[in-house]
């Protein structure tokens, strides 16, 4: 793929990642999002967040599957819009659902098992922002970074067990969720463990007698 | 082999002709796949509902603004929209997500619908919906109601005390309890087809909190026949307990003599109690019930205790633990 054609599936990503902020912005200045709209916007940034992390965490898998290479560039995009929505999404639940009140916010997030989980998937994607870019790239190295950036992994398991956690009683959209992270992470293993498999030692086999 | 045609250089596409076209094809693409992705939104997050209207009940007794607040039968704090009531609903029968119950329970037919209330009863009957209703004339409830989800709206219903019912029937010495059962139909209940929960939808009130004049046995809001997702053609409606308790759509009451089975509690039985009386002091064990999203209004507020309805049904758990028997 030509540099210039990246730049533009760059920006596909980009304009069609803003889509559902716009079409959230636009339904709320409207007053449409239904009868209950502060639960809807926190839901639907939770899910945006949710979505991306699943299509960040699918990178790898369909890279490797297909040979297209070109794909790794989008990664970062895809995971710094699963931080942005993150972040929207605790912003509303602050705003609307605490009322901006930071004691209320820490003891509700103590108190309930489902908001400490989403808590750590958020906090654990912020260092991943914060050395997103090509200078801390270079400044961590190579190894190191991707170390890091294992991280995305926990963030994913995370917010999907924190979106599970939530449900009252019907669970088929998390289940989806997990069954899909659960593919992508079990190709990884499959992976792995092919490369790890230690070659027989001679000495186990049966000598010609 | 032929040698393929020469293009003459006047047929090259000059690099500057071949570029704007390549960046107007390309701003064709972001604005479609833009426009595509809006679209896969919106089919996913509908908005525009569908208009509700469902007949005018004859003869409703409007509650009095004078009505004695000692009663709880009419609260002085804005209703809900008939809109939001009616688009916002818990109605598993039907579908799962509170916005999409309107959609799913559109067309539920509830012609030749009959009650049968049984059990411990002198008098046990069949009753054929119009008989039921003939009991006693509908009268305007302005209830709170308060889910246990963390929501809650302010509903003018429209019915009588469950207890008129219950009269007529004659509860013999032996009953303890009340237990209600919603209508079992895949065919028509379309959620019932999954199973999310032990279908058919079971419910039960302690005799007295039946027979207290509160208890609701509700045809109707807005002075209109309630709409398939607000439980048509009659629902339970228990003001000071989570909305669950409101049993939806019933065809059985059976008086019984030892507590029946309810459904949420049994499929989550650290969860949901058989009480499941409103209590701001006893949370649910995944999120806090001391404050509640009031549809339509912004922000929390706090929640009171039995919903507010302390002062008419507190002493029907007077000595009773309600951490344990929440």
């Amino acid at each position: 793929m030509k540099e210039n054609d990246i730049r533009f599936l760059k920006l596909l990503i980009l304009v069609n990642g803003l889509v559902p902020l716009a079409l959230l912005v636009w339904d709320q200045s409207h007053q449409q999002l239904g009868a209950n709209p502060q639960n809807f916007l926190i839901l639907t940034t939770g899910m945006m967040t949710l979505i991306f992390l699943v299509l960040t965490m699918a990178v790898t898998p369909l890279r490797k599957i297909t040979g297209w290479n070109w794909l790794l560039q989008f990664r970062r995009l895809l995971g710094l819009y699963a931080f942005f929505y993150g972040c929207l999404h605790f912003l509303c639940f602050f705003s609307l659902d605490r009322g901006f009140s930071v004691s209320s916010t820490l003891t509700e997030m103590v108190k309930r098992k489902y908001l400490i989980v989403g808590s750590i998937a958020l906090l654990v994607m912020l260092p991943l922002a914060i050395t997103s870019t090509n200078a801390m790239i270079k400044r961590l190295g190579g190894k190191r970074w991707r170390a890091l950036h294992r991280l995305a992994y926990v963030a994913a398991i995370a917010g999907v067990i924190h979106y599970y956690m939530q449900a009252k009683a019907d669970v088929r959209q998390p289940r989806v969720f997990a069954a899909v992270l659960a593919i992508l992470l079990g190709y990884r293993l499959v992976v792995y463990l092919r490369q790890t498999k230690p070659a027989k030692p001679a000495t186990t086999e049966a000598k010609p007698g | 082999m032929k040698e393929p045609d020469k293009i003459s250089d006047s047929e090259v596409t000059p690099p500057a002709v071949y570029f704007n076209r390549r960046n107007f094809i390309r701003t064709g693409i972001l604005a479609a796949s833009a426009a595509a992705t809006g679209m896969a939104y919106r089919k996913l997050n509908p908005v525009g509902k569908g208009a509700v209207k469902t007949a005018k009940l004859a003869g409703v007794i409007a509650a009095p603004a004078a009505t004695n607040a000692a009663t709880g039968f009419r609260v002085d704090e804005p209703a809900t929209s008939f809109d939001a009531i009616t688009h916002y609903n818990n109605f598993y029968e039907f579908s799962t997500d509170k916005e999409g119950v309107a959609s799913a329970a559109q067309g539920f037919d509830t012609t030749g619908w009959q009650v049968s209330v049984e059990g411990l009863v002198n008098r046990p009957k069949v009753f054929k919906l119009d008989d039921l209703l003939k009991i006693s004339p509908p009268e305007e409830r302005i209830y709170r109601m308060r889910c246990v989800e963390g929501w809650s709206m302010v509903i003018p219903w429209a019915g009588f005390s469950l207890s008129k019912l219950l009269d007529v029937v004659e509860p013999t010495s032996e009953a303890k309890y009340v237990a209600f059962e919603t209508l079992l139909d895949p065919k028509r209940m379309p959620g019932q087809r999954s199973e999310v929960l032990n279908w058919p939808y079971v419910e039960g009130l302690r005799l007295d909190e039946a027979m207290h004049p509160l208890t609701l046995l509700a045809s109707g809001i807005y002075g209109r026949a309630l709409p398939p997702q607000d439980g048509a053609p009659i629902r339970l409606v228990t003001p000071w307990k989570y909305g669950f308790k409101g049993i939806k759509s019933i065809v059985k009451i059976k008086l019984v003599a030892d507590q029946p089975r309810t459904s949420w509690s049994e499929y989550a039985p650290n969860e949901y109690g058989f009480y499941a009386n409103v209590n701001p002091q006893v949370d649910h064990p995944r999120w806090s019930q001391a404050t509640e999203q009031r549809i339509g209004a912004a922000g929390r507020r706090p929640t009171l205790m039995f919903n507010g309805y302390e002062e008419q049904v507190g002493h029907l758990y007077a000595g009773l633990d309600l951490r344990k028997n929440f």
